[in-house]
């Protein structure tokens, strides 16, 4: 046994796929405590807010602020407020005016201004131009004078009694807080989803419950497919036949037919993370029996067997001292492989809008299902699909790797 | 045969079908057999005539398809487990491959400690325990001290042998069966092993059916020998009539395989038959 475990964990793919798996495994567990909270509370109103640290407007008007002069912040100011398509109209009117297209470049903001100011004339009426279109050019400009010229930004407040706006502080172009003096701030590397959640805290609540689901199923299908695999391999006879009946019936019936049967005849409002576990693991146990069942026959006429029963030992006692330890290490294979797929089978199931109940908890099927169903992909919304499908993938790939790890330290003709 | 001893064993028709349809291997084919208590019975045969069926029929391993086995001149009834396990009591077998004969997960103390529970040792103290299976290893050289607290796999192939002698001691069932249990083992410790199956044998006063291809070693040992070709019978008497007087074809061809077995053995002169 001890030798056993020694082998495994000289296995470099079973490492490997161990040290991934506990580590996002401690992440799981460790990250709740430094960030404790409902994962389900939505924060923002608005949905698919980007990733990084938002203050509070409100707050950092009362923060002391302090005058930095940075190069080029004005340029970077005016350029983050001409956005392409101003820049566009801007050439657009330019060449009407009879500047040639060739001098103009709009990714070059100074030289595109100077034009503008020695060009743009608001009398000027190009043939075919609407007056929206002329108000629009008219309020650029205006934009662009209160841009360079960086005049001071008055807060008032509104008096309680006579309702006049009274002025409570003068911002400059030259001042800044920092984030940290703020007292409202939040840091949300992964923004939000469409419900305005906190997609980091929502995903590892969601990873914790989808291997939960994960490890619920595998064991549930793992139990079932060995007590059946052993007892229609043992005992043989009619109770094989008929296990194998039930055990065909079920393989050429597509388990995932079946799943989402069962998910759908449940409903909605019965179905919580427990009942989905189960529900995968009832339909996931098939392959399991039938392998086992092959491995106990070729176990069942070998001489240890036969000594046993001579032995005067008890059926039971036979299949579980005699047949299960020559068997123990293929079982733990197949726990492994079915743990990663019943994770693959729950993000596939919820994909469907068939996992559980969305109020309750998050499951990583599910925040894909919310994804897709606000189509996050569409938009260019990567935080609120990528880091799921990362995490799932990474999850049962180290599963995998753990497998094939163990596969070669027990099957030697595998061994590379 | 004239053998004044009572029936221990015997059949009438027994037969073993594997499959059936196209499949159809009979591999035990109506055979009848006589086996008197005390006595030392070979069955001689090929890879493949059906040895090792018998062997598991008359364990009551595998079923009986036609046919019946007689038990002490009553039908063997071996339906329930309960009865199984009386039946285990009586007789118990050696098998032809000592490393794959144990449950690698067991030490050999639990083998030995099986043996002595069976024979409704299970109330006895720990130290008497001990002493018998001290003087069970002693019986066949090997030392309890040693073993306790070891795996069957740590054992050379001998002593693994050896311990299922001990096994058989330990037990003294009425009858063994002993599957080829020196085909795999060197030629110094067959000699040993046979010798303490015979120390055994008249130890105890059991039957001992001796299972084997070597039809010299089934001369030497023997009183009666049966030999076996396709799952039949095709000779069968005391061992000086089969062997020395042999009518079957078959059973010339293998005492000609195994030359030179009642004289010294002269490697020089060793012919192989051409014949498949």
């Amino acid at each position: 046994m001890k030798n056993t475990l020694r082998q495994v964990f000289h296995s470099p793919k079973f490492v490997a796929g161990f040290i991934i798996f506990v580590a996002v495994l401690m992440t799981l567990f460790i990250y709740p405590l430094f960030n404790p909270g409902n994962p389900l509370q939505m924060l923002a109103l608005n949905s698919f807010s980007k990733p990084g640290t938002y203050v509070s407007v409100y707050d950092s008007i009362d923060t002391d602020s302090i005058v930095m002069k940075l190069p080029g912040a004005a340029e970077k100011r005016l350029e983050d407020k001409l956005s392409m398509d101003d820049r566009l109209a801007m050439k657009e009117w330019l060449v009407t005016a009879g500047v040639p297209e060739g001098d103009i470049d709009t990714t070059d903001t100074t030289n595109l201004l100077k034009i503008w100011k020695e060009k743009y004339d608001p009398s000027i009426k190009p043939a075919g131009m609407t007056i929206a279109k002329r108000n629009y050019y008219k309020r650029l400009t205006i934009d662009l004078d209160k841009a360079l010229n960086s005049n001071e930004v008055t807060i008032a407040t509104p008096n309680a009694e006579t309702g006049a706006l009274e002025e409570a502080k003068k911002i400059n172009d030259t001042d800044y807080v920092n984030t940290k003096d703020v007292t409202n701030a939040i840091t949300l590397p992964l923004g939000t989803d469409n419900f305005g959640r906190d997609v980091l805290k929502e995903l590892v609540s969601a990873a914790r419950t989808s291997i939960m689901i994960g490890f619920i199923a595998g064991i549930i299908a793992t139990l079932i497919g060995l007590s059946t695999g052993l007892l229609a391999g043992y005992v043989g006879g009619m109770v094989d036949e008929l296990i194998l009946f039930i055990t065909n019936l079920f393989t050429v019936i597509p388990g995932f037919i079946i799943l989402i049967l069962i998910s759908y005849g449940i409903g909605q409002e019965n179905r919580g993370a427990t009942t989905v576990a189960i529900t995968i693991g009832l339909t996931s146990w098939t392959w399991t029996t039938r392998s086992v069942r092959s491995q106990v026959i070729s176990l069942r006429n070998r001489d240890h067997v036969n000594l046993s029963k001579l032995s005067g030992h008890s059926l039971p006692r036979i299949i579980l001292s005699d047949i299960l330890p020559y068997i123990a290490s293929y079982v733990v294979m197949a726990l492994i492989l079915q743990i990663s797929t019943a994770i693959l089978a729950e993000a596939q199931l919820s994909m469907l809008g068939l996992g559980p109940k969305t109020t309750e908890v998050p499951t990583l099927g599910l925040m894909m299902n919310w994804a897709m169903v606000y189509s996050a992909h569409t938009h260019g919304y990567w935080w609120a699909y990528f880091p799921v499908l990362l995490i799932i993938a990474l999850v049962s790939f180290s599963l995998n790797l753990m497998n094939t790890g163990l596969d070669q330290v027990f099957n030697p003709t595998l061994r590379d | 045969m004239s053998d004044t001893r009572p029936l221990c064993l015997s059949g009438k028709g027994v037969t073993k079908v594997f499959g059936f349809g196209e499949k159809k291997t009979v591999a035990v084919d109506h055979v009848d057999f006589e086996f008197h208590e005390g006595e030392l019975i070979s069955i001689v045969g090929e890879s493949g005539s059906g040895k090792t069926t018998i062997s598991k029929m008359l364990l009551g391993l595998t079923s009986v398809t036609d046919g019946t086995i007689y038990f002490q001149g009553k039908p063997l009834d071996i339906r329930t487990q309960k009865k199984k396990k009386e039946y285990w009591k009586d007789i118990q077998a050696i098998f032809q491959d000592p490393f794959s004969s144990y449950n690698v997960f067991h030490k050999i103390d639990q083998v030995l400690l099986d043996c002595i529970n069976m024979r409704g040792g299970k109330k006895l103290s720990m130290d008497k325990k001990i002493e018998m299976m001290t003087e069970a290893c002693s019986f066949v050289n090997l030392k309890y001290a040693e073993l306790t607290n070891k795996y069957p796999f740590e054992l050379s192939g001998g002593q693994m042998q050896r311990l299922m002698i001990a096994r058989i001691f330990l037990l003294k069932p009425k009858i063994l069966l002993a599957d080829e249990p020196t085909s795999m083992i060197d030629a110094c410790s067959r000699a040993t092993i046979l010798d303490m199956l015979m120390n055994l044998r008249n130890e105890i006063g059991m039957t001992i059916i001796f299972i084997t291809h070597d039809i010299g070693l089934a001369y030497y040992i023997s009183d009666s020998v049966y030999i076996m070709e396709h799952g039949k019978f095709v000779e069968s008497g005391t061992a000086d009539e089969v062997i020395l007087n042999s009518k079957a074809p078959y059973t010339k061809r293998l005492i000609s395989d195994v030359p030179k077995i009642y004289e010294e053995w002269d490697l020089n002169t060793v012919t192989f038959s051409t014949e498949s």
